[in-house]
């Protein structure tokens, strides 16, 4: 199969998973016992009043028919209407999203060159003392929870040196630099535990290109070190690393969940967070969607840039 | 006396993981000798200091610090356990039958289970949550469920590579049954990287059951709980109080002990497969 072929039978697969993702999202709701009129309602339930606010939520139809009108709503941004506030759903969320765009991708504007070059260091000084140090440091963060790297960061930078807000609570009409000084905090946690897992890959592609019969040959031939990592090593781990990286990236936009709710920033996760709470299902439904759809999406362009960068890939279905 | 043997084997990381282990499991099974006073009793005000009668001082509402934290361990442990092994049981018991069995089971359940893994874990679990609120057979059905597709993929993985074995062949000529098949053939051969997988699973569990009890959709209060905890005192941080860190920690602190025990069996096998 050519490449094309190849990336098309992903994306093709790929939409396809958004698709039943949202089939699924659908049918969760229809699940519930009673309806979300009987829900909203509660005590207050009459007859009259369950079966007007049935048509109002357009429940009297059957499930296919509300589910084409759900998806080509979302499709054209409207997304319903809150059930705690009663406000459009794509107001509540539209600036969330971007808030937690803004801090994810801040946050991988760091962590990605960062643990890359560790992660070299690491491969090139393998079993020697900067390689232990790192790994026991990725094994820490790996291990630690997002709440207790927040937390113990609050304590030593907001409360006993007083440097920077303990609350991220951004505001669109901040100044950019004050958004970035809130971030600092809520960034460096993410960034701690996103960094350890690419770091730990990034070092071991490099070992086992480094370990390579083709690298022993540059050796044997005399080549200097930084050549053949740079001319030899390097093309081969592309590859692995840019699809780590893209993997991480999609575990980011979904780790940032607990991370906002520990330093109240405003959004999509927190509000997910408080909408579950509440049982606000339209609010849950619409940001659940559009998580899901980020995670599926970068997945996606992971493979893609998979078989794209990795020669051995586009074989193995011939 | 082998087992004992290996045990002094290990490399001091992993010995060190083990007695954490070990404190934890002693910590969660003892809790109600070793408890100075009972899991929701109010003892004194709130946030009090560490000191003789309180060894690590009182929570939100006043109660002993140092009992709930035994209390924790033991209701988080346990349920993280019961959800690691009822994940376990299904999607290793799915993953090494689908492999065994092959055709049209085999790729009905890869296929549910890819699209399981399509959706982030986490945001799964917040959407079956709102549905049907949070109680504790939703929490272990919910998790379980994202766990098993895990160890199915890597269960079935391992048959499809043990089943190519001459072994499993000569049995299936002697015409020895599908079950016996699985429990004498393929079971004991895909066990030591199941094993290891299991305490993988069982941190991951553990992580996310205590990350949804830090967002109030876990273990619900008065429970005593790690999560529940860390997000009840959370208030405190900003008084210069540490105690949401000892939870907190609690909760690194076995993640890491079981990660140094794992990283050693990981390790182990690699070296005996190179062999």
């Amino acid at each position: 199969m050519s490449i094309k072929g190849m990336v098309l039978k992903r994306l093709a697969a790929g939409i396809v998973t958004v698709f039943l993702v949202s089939i699924l999202i659908f049918l969760s709701i229809e699940a519930l016992p009673g309806d979300p009129a009987t829900a909203i309602l509660g005590q207050q339930a009459t007859p009259e009043n369950l079966a007007a606010l049935r048509k109002e939520l357009k429940l009297d139809l059957p499930p296919h028919t509300r589910y084409l009108s759900w998806l080509g709503n979302f499709v054209q941004g409207d997304l319903g209407t809150s059930l705690s506030n009663k406000r459009p759903v794509n107001e509540v969320i539209g600036w969330r999203f971007s808030n937690t765009l803004f801090l994810a991708f801040s946050a991988a504007l760091v962590a990605v060159p960062l643990a890359i070059i560790f992660g070299m260091i690491a491969a090139l000084f393998r079993e020697r003392w900067p390689d232990r140090i790192l790994s026991m440091g990725s094994l820490a963060a790996i291990s630690f929870p997002e709440f207790f790297v927040g937390y113990i960061l609050i304590y030593i930078f907001s409360i006993k040196l007083g440097l920077l807000p303990s609350v991220a609570t951004i505001q669109a009409s901040m100044p950019f630099w004050t958004k970035i000084n809130i971030i600092i905090l809520p960034c460096f946690t993410l960034l701690l535990v996103v960094m350890a897992h690419m770091m730990r890959m990034t070092r071991a592609a490099i070992i086992g290109v480094l370990t390579s019969p083709y690298i022993e040959m540059a050796k044997l031939k005399g080549v200097s070190e930084w050549p053949i990592i740079i001319k030899h090593a390097i093309p081969n781990v592309l590859s692995p690393i840019i699809n780590v990286v893209v993997m991480d990236l999609a575990w980011l936009i979904v780790g940032v969940v607990v991370v906002e709710v520990v330093f109240v920033y405003p959004g999509l996760g927190q509000l997910l967070v408080d909408s579950v709470a509440k049982r606000d299902l339209p609010v849950v439904q619409a940001s659940g969607l559009i998580f899901a759809a980020t995670y599926i999406l970068l997945n996606l362009t992971a493979d893609i840039l998979a078989i794209i960068t990795n020669p051995k890939l586009r074989h193995i279905s011939e | 006396m082998t087992f004992i043997k290996l045990l002094k084997q290990a490399p001091l990381s992993a010995k060190i993981g083990m007695v954490i282990i070990l404190i934890n499991v002693a910590a969660a099974l003892l809790a109600p000798v070793i408890a100075p006073y009972e899991e929701a009793q109010k003892v004194g005000s709130v946030w009090l200091t560490p000191g003789q009668d309180h060894l690590m001082g009182t929570d939100q509402v006043g109660r002993d610090l140092f009992t709930r934290m035994l209390y924790g361990a033991r209701n988080t442990i346990s349920i993280a356990f019961i959800i690691t092994c009822i994940a376990f049981a299904i999607g290793s018991g799915l993953g090494l039958l689908a492999a065994t069995v092959e055709g049209y089971l085999d790729s009905m359940l890869s296929r549910l289970v890819d699209i399981i893994m399509a959706f982030p874990p986490l945001i799964l679990a917040l959407m079956v949550l709102s549905i049907f609120g949070t109680s504790i057979p939703i929490l272990i059905f919910v998790i379980a469920l994202i766990d098993s597709t895990k160890v199915y993929r890597l269960a079935r993985a391992l048959a499809m590579d043990i089943r190519a074995l001459e072994f499993v062949e000569v049995a299936r000529l002697r015409g020895e049954g599908l079950l016996w098949i699985i429990r004498r053939e393929i079971l004991p051969n895909a066990a030591p990287a199941l094993i290891a997988e299991f305490g993988l699973r069982f941190s991951f569990v553990f992580l996310f059951i205590s990350a949804l009890s830090f967002l109030g959709l876990g273990l619900q209060p008065p429970t005593a709980d790690w999560g529940s905890m860390v997000r009840e005192n959370a208030g405190a941080i900003a008084f210069g109080i540490t105690i949401p860190i000892y939870p907190a920690a609690a909760i690194a602190f076995l993640t890491i002990g079981i990660n140094l025990v794992v990283d050693w069996f990981l390790q182990r096998s690699a070296q005996i497969r190179a062999q």
